[in-house]
């Protein structure tokens, strides 16, 4: 069938009622200012990582919250734990934590897998 | 005998509610701690939406000023605030008495200190300022860098000292958004082949024609909205301003060269207001601005009685809102009298 071009294209959406969002309520409850995110993108402005490879956390936080898992395992490894986003962040949220345990959600959901 | 009634503060709010008053037979002092009456209405060229001279608002205010009804004490400050049975005795910087029957509180606020946001850079960087630095300009008629010549490219970042946990205001100051557009567009104005960029987090013009500005600042002025919050300025060695922010929408972080960067301060509790708030025993709220005792219907009333308030010491409030919270103010104060 490549031959003559066609490909099913999966859907674009979020698809909310059936993505998982687990790792959001791990984080929610461990760290309540990741709540107060407004997507101003400032830590994202000041990232040093986020300035030379595709990494933005203010990204990552919302796919974590929409349970938009899969791209944010990728990436949030590339988080240097710096804190300059802490220094930065309007709303107060403790950003370094959110990145610290997402990593161990991730960690543990691996650990369940196997 | 005339009832006599205090107003302590004489820009929008209290030259309006001292008129108010005055017009209803009431004897008024207004007390002001600057020689010139008008408060902020001095430091700003033209109002937004409509983009009028802000001289014509002051003008309709001081009107009622020269009314015999209204004594202005100007250039004064205020010691000691006693109230008692008899009603309200302020003590001025003079050693003079004034007794009255009711109080208004009409302290307004002051912008927000910019260099307190160090990352921005103003008074770092030669070419950082502020709205209020460039109301001056477009006051003078002309737009310059510190060196003089014309900017080719501002930016201007809005909730400089608004919702910002990290100087401790929550609150957004709701004028800035709209300020920020009306400055686009005068720069634009002024300068013909300038960019202007605004950088936002949210653009909030909830007021009387102010989503029709933001419409004319991009459909006749081209000027250009970027959502992000702006995290740092630097300064090059040719004077230029460095910005990082992220364009959120686009994703990816964006920095950017500027001739200019202006910042919209927000609205604080005024210092004034803080010293007759510990005169008075009056109580701030969650913002720092007084606490009335109903958000709804006693914005005007506070817990000590006798003492009313009038105006943006209660909160962040456009020119027309004040003018209506100084009338609601008057009003309180006459049912007061009324039946006291």
């Amino acid at each position: 069938m490549d031959k003559f071009g066609y490909t099913i294209s999966k859907g674009r959406q979020i698809d909310y009622d059936s993505n998982d969002r687990r790792i959001a309520e791990y984080i929610y409850e461990r760290e309540p200012s990741f709540r107060l995110c407004i997507e101003c993108g400032g830590c994202s402005a000041t990232c040093t990582t986020g300035n030379f490879t595709r990494f933005s956390l203010r990204e990552l936080n919302i796919l974590i919250k929409r349970g938009e898992n899969e791209k944010v395992r990728q990436n949030i490894r590339k988080c240097m734990l710096c804190g300059k986003c802490i220094l930065v962040c309007p709303r107060g949220v403790n950003t370094r934590n959110v990145v610290v345990l997402a990593r161990q959600a991730f960690q543990k959901s691996d650990d369940y897998a196997v | 005998m005339n009832k006599h009634v205090i107003v302590i503060g004489a820009g929008v709010a209290g030259l309006e509610a001292a008129g108010q008053l005055s017009r209803a037979g009431i004897d008024v002092s207004l007390i002001e701690r600057e020689k010139m009456t008008g408060g902020h209405l001095n430091d700003w060229f033209k109002l937004f939406p409509d983009r009028r001279d802000s001289r014509e608002v002051k003008d309709y205010l001081e009107k009622f000023t020269n009314n015999d009804g209204i004594k202005l004490l100007a250039g004064i400050e205020i010691e000691k605030i006693i109230n008692g049975r008899g009603g309200v005795k302020v003590t001025t910087s003079e050693g003079k008495e004034l007794i009255a029957d009711a109080l208004i509180v009409a302290t307004g606020f002051d912008l927000f200190r910019s260099s307190r946001k160090e990352e921005y850079g103003y008074e770092i960087y030669d070419n950082v300022y502020t709205s209020a630095d460039l109301e001056k300009m477009f006051r003078k008629g002309k737009i310059s860098l510190h060196n003089g010549k014309s900017p080719e490219t501002i930016g201007i970042v809005h909730c400089v000292g608004s919702r910002d946990e990290k100087v401790g205001n929550l609150y957004c100051s709701k004028l800035c958004c709209v300020t920020a557009v009306k400055q686009a567009i005068e720069i634009r104005e002024h300068l013909p082949e300038s960019k202007v960029f605004c950088f936002y987090m949210d653009m909030r013009m909830g007021g009387a024609m102010y989503e029709e500005l933001y419409r004319e600042a991009q459909e006749k002025w081209g000027v250009n909205f970027i959502r992000g919050k702006v995290s740092e300025a630097g300064e090059d060695i040719n004077n230029k301003v460095i910005i990082k922010v992220e364009d959120t929408l686009a994703g990816r972080p964006l920095k950017m060269e500027l001739d200019m960067l202006v910042l919209m301060a927000g609205m604080e509790m005024s210092e004034g207001g803080r010293k007759i708030a510990g005169l008075a025993g009056l109580n701030a709220g969650e913002n720092r601005f007084f606490a009335v005792t109903d958000q709804h219907y006693g914005s005007n009333r506070s817990s000590v009685k006798g003492i009313f308030f009038a105006g943006t010491c209660t909160a962040p409030m456009n020119i027309t809102e004040t003018i209506s919270h100084s009338r609601a103010a008057a009003t309180e104060v006459i049912s007061y009298l009324n039946n006291k």
